[in-house]
């Protein structure tokens, strides 16, 4: 018999507390520890104190779980009042006892030390708080300005060091902020005591744009994500994203997306591009992408999908009004909710911070599509490599969602095949390249598709034509001398009408011509048929003369034979 | 009257109070201290309050304590606090802003 194999008892995983911070808990899969302290460190104006108290009003208000922060910096009510503008209402969570803000003063000048003492008052203080209204987490900021009340470090050291350990008995879940020092987390090593989870905050500029950065420096038997993760503040808190996905797994899609250009459809295996697929259209200047990329959106629109664009050079209403001008209707979709459009410099904020904000606007909207016109002006803000991170980490998550998304790009340079477009060329689905031809004193239009993945796609150019009704694509006229476009185009068109008409005419001389002919060939063969019928009738007259001669010679000697016969009839018969 | 009161401000000059946790050897012995200083420099003048926080936890915010034992010095203002056991009786009383009585 089979040894019956005993159910293993589950492996106990490290219980976690779920912050409510958007990203966060899916950086760090879960929260943090449950009933342990964490340290967050960081250095002045990084969010620490933002941070840990949305950690407490999140766990009040949607956890159900009280807590208390003990404010070392600030007094309390000037923390209610800085984060009034988050929504947070102080006044109201202390009232319902779900929130306990204890201030503690320390004033170096008011306080004298002499021989043996320890911080049992803070203690009783704390663990008044957190009877008081049974809380499950608790934030201290910043612990670290104790060092500069008391004179004894030893003491305070040792003091800590029980603080963390009485933390851990009353089963909190506790947050610990400290200011960042020169070479380690914290200005007084606290990380030597908090040693199960660290985060670093950190607020960098560079080139003269902030960036707020989250890493977990460590946490203590869990997997967590390790990179530096934007995070932004604003009316809604703090949202830290994880925004890089490693694995390339994302469901993919059959489903077709037309263009609204039914021309540039016939391009692309005449149905369109692929739900969720990345599309880039690149150009120089002037050479229609806007126009392009607000087509596609009004396509999205009038099937009912949600489409939001991100425009990053005109104001939205600027956008409405010039695709007005081509029969583009943006604004009654705007009107209806189904597009949303979003206008920012790009110096606005740190090219991260874009990047959270696309997402955050994304993940409030829900939309099935999604524009950004252009991405050429995000380098203004970071480099080129920096750009196409920040494009690949957002092309990642769309196609996670199954979200179209339609970049537009300005080629600076003329030579457009060495132009890599921030880079994002060889990740975009497809990539449709509009271009200016120049001849005969004219400027056209011109349209190929570079690549399109996964499906059958035209190597023709095409002209770009922008009408009063909308967007079209025109073939080209290819004639002896190459290419022709625009006025060229048309003249030859003119030239070959011509040549037609002329032909035609030409062609009923001819017939007439040949009617002509075939008459006079046809009396010509009725008077050779006469002669020829002549010519027989002679020849037939002397062939009958012939026979009647034949016939009367033979007569004639039949007769001659008979009279003889008679004459002579004794010598036949005698024989 | 007026010199009623004013010997009653007298008597009462100084109000302490001090912060303890419970009988631990340091509170003991930084009543003790207290005891004997104010004995020796302040007869008749002073007030002592222990208070004890193991008994009334919620005390601790109003005076912002956080070291144990705390001495606090609510009369005369400025508040003034002297933390530890008391055992070094000059700075005790530098603290306090108390005059030595010359021996």
């Amino acid at each position: 018999m089979p040894p019956i194999r005993k159910k293993q008892p589950p492996i106990k995983l490290l219980p976690k507390t779920l912050t409510g911070i958007t990203g966060l808990d899916e950086i760090t899969s879960g929260g943090l520890p449950a009933g342990r302290p964490t340290l967050i460190c960081g250095a002045a104006g990084s969010g620490k104190t933002l941070f840990s108290l949305e950690f407490i009003v999140r766990g009040a208000t949607e956890f159900g779980e009280p807590g208390v922060f003990m404010a070392f910096e600030e007094k309390a009510d000037e923390l209610t009042m800085n984060v009034a503008s988050l929504g947070f209402d102080l006044n109201k969570l202390q009232k319902d006892k779900l929130v306990k803000i204890d201030h503690v003063h320390i004033d170096r000048s008011e306080i004298e030390e002499t021989g043996e003492y320890d911080l049992d008052g803070l203690f009783i203080r704390l663990g008044y708080a957190i009877d008081s209204i049974g809380a499950k987490r608790v934030v201290l900021d910043t612990i670290e300005n104790l060092f500069s009340g008391f004179d004894n470090q030893a003491i305070l050291r040792a003091e800590l060091r029980r603080l963390f350990g009485f933390l851990k008995e009353k089963g909190v879940t506790a947050i610990i902020t400290g200011e960042k020092g020169d070479g380690s987390l914290t200005r007084q090593g606290l990380e030597e005591y908090v040693s199960d989870c660290v985060i670093l905050l950190d607020h960098r500029v560079t080139n003269q744009i902030s960036t707020r950065l989250l890493r977990i420096v460590k946490y203590r038997g869990s997997v967590h994500g390790t990179n530096e993760y934007p995070f932004l503040i604003d009316e809604e808190g703090i949202s830290v994203l994880p925004v890089t996905s490693l694995l390339l797994e994302s469901e993919i899609s059959q489903d077709r997306l037309s263009s609204g250009i039914v021309s540039l459809d016939n391009m692309l295996g005449g149905k369109g591009f692929y739900r969720g697929s990345s599309i880039l259209v690149s150009g120089t200047a002037g050479t229609g992408k806007t126009s392009l990329a607000a087509s596609f959106a009004n396509e999205c629109c009038k099937k009912n999908e949600r489409c939001i664009y991100f425009a990053f050079e005109e104001s939205p209403k600027q956008i409405i009004r010039n695709m007005q001008s081509i029969g583009i209707d943006l604004k009654s979709h705007v009107d209806k909710g189904l597009l949303e459009m979003h206008a920012s410099r790009p110096t606005l904020h740190g090219l991260e911070m874009h990047l959270v904000a696309i997402h955050k606007k994304i993940k409030k909207f829900k939309p099935r599509a999604v524009i950004l016109d252009p991405i050429t002006n995000l380098v203004t803000v970071g480099s080129v490599s920096e750009v196409k991170s920040m494009l690949i980490r957002l092309i990642d998550y769309l196609q996670a969602e199954q979200i179209t998304v339609m970049f537009t790009a300005l080629t600076l340079n003329t030579i457009i095949n060495e132009q890599t477009d921030e880079g994002v060329s060889s990740l975009v689905d497809a990539w449709l390249l509009v271009r200016d031809i120049e001849s005969n004193g004219e400027r056209n239009r011109g349209m190929y598709i570079m690549k399109s993945r996964g499906m059958k796609h035209s190597n023709q150019v095409r002209e770009f034509v922008i009408t009063d009704e909308g967007l079209d694509l025109v073939d080209v006229y290819l004639g002896d001398s190459g290419v022709l476009i625009g006025s060229a185009r048309e003249a030859q068109q003119l030239i070959e009408a011509t040549g037609q008409v002329l032909r035609t005419h030409a062609l009923t001389r001819k017939d007439i011509e040949i009617k002509r002919k075939r008459s006079v060939l046809e009396s010509k063969i009725a008077s050779l048929q006469e002669e020829f019928e002549s010519v027989q009738d002679q020849l037939n007259k002397s062939y009958i003369e012939e026979d009647l001669k034949k016939e009367i010679m033979e007569k004639n000697r039949t007769e001659m034979i008979d009279k003889r016969h008679t004459k002579n009839s004794g010598n036949g018969k005698g024989k | 009257m007026a010199k009623a009161s004013r010997t009653k401000k007298e008597e009462v000059k100084y109000e302490l109070r001090l912060y303890i946790a419970g009988n631990t050897p340091k509170s003991v012995a930084a009543l003790n201290n207290l005891k004997k200083y104010c004995e020796e420099h302040l007869k008749d003048q002073y007030k002592i309050e222990v208070i004890d926080l193991l008994v009334h936890p919620q005390l601790a915010e109003g005076d912002q304590i956080l070291a144990i034992p705390t001495l606090v010095r609510k009369v005369p203002v400025p508040i003034r606090k002297i933390i530890g056991d008391l055992s070094n009786e000059e700075k005790v009383l530098v603290g306090l802003n108390i005059r030595p009585v010359k021996q």
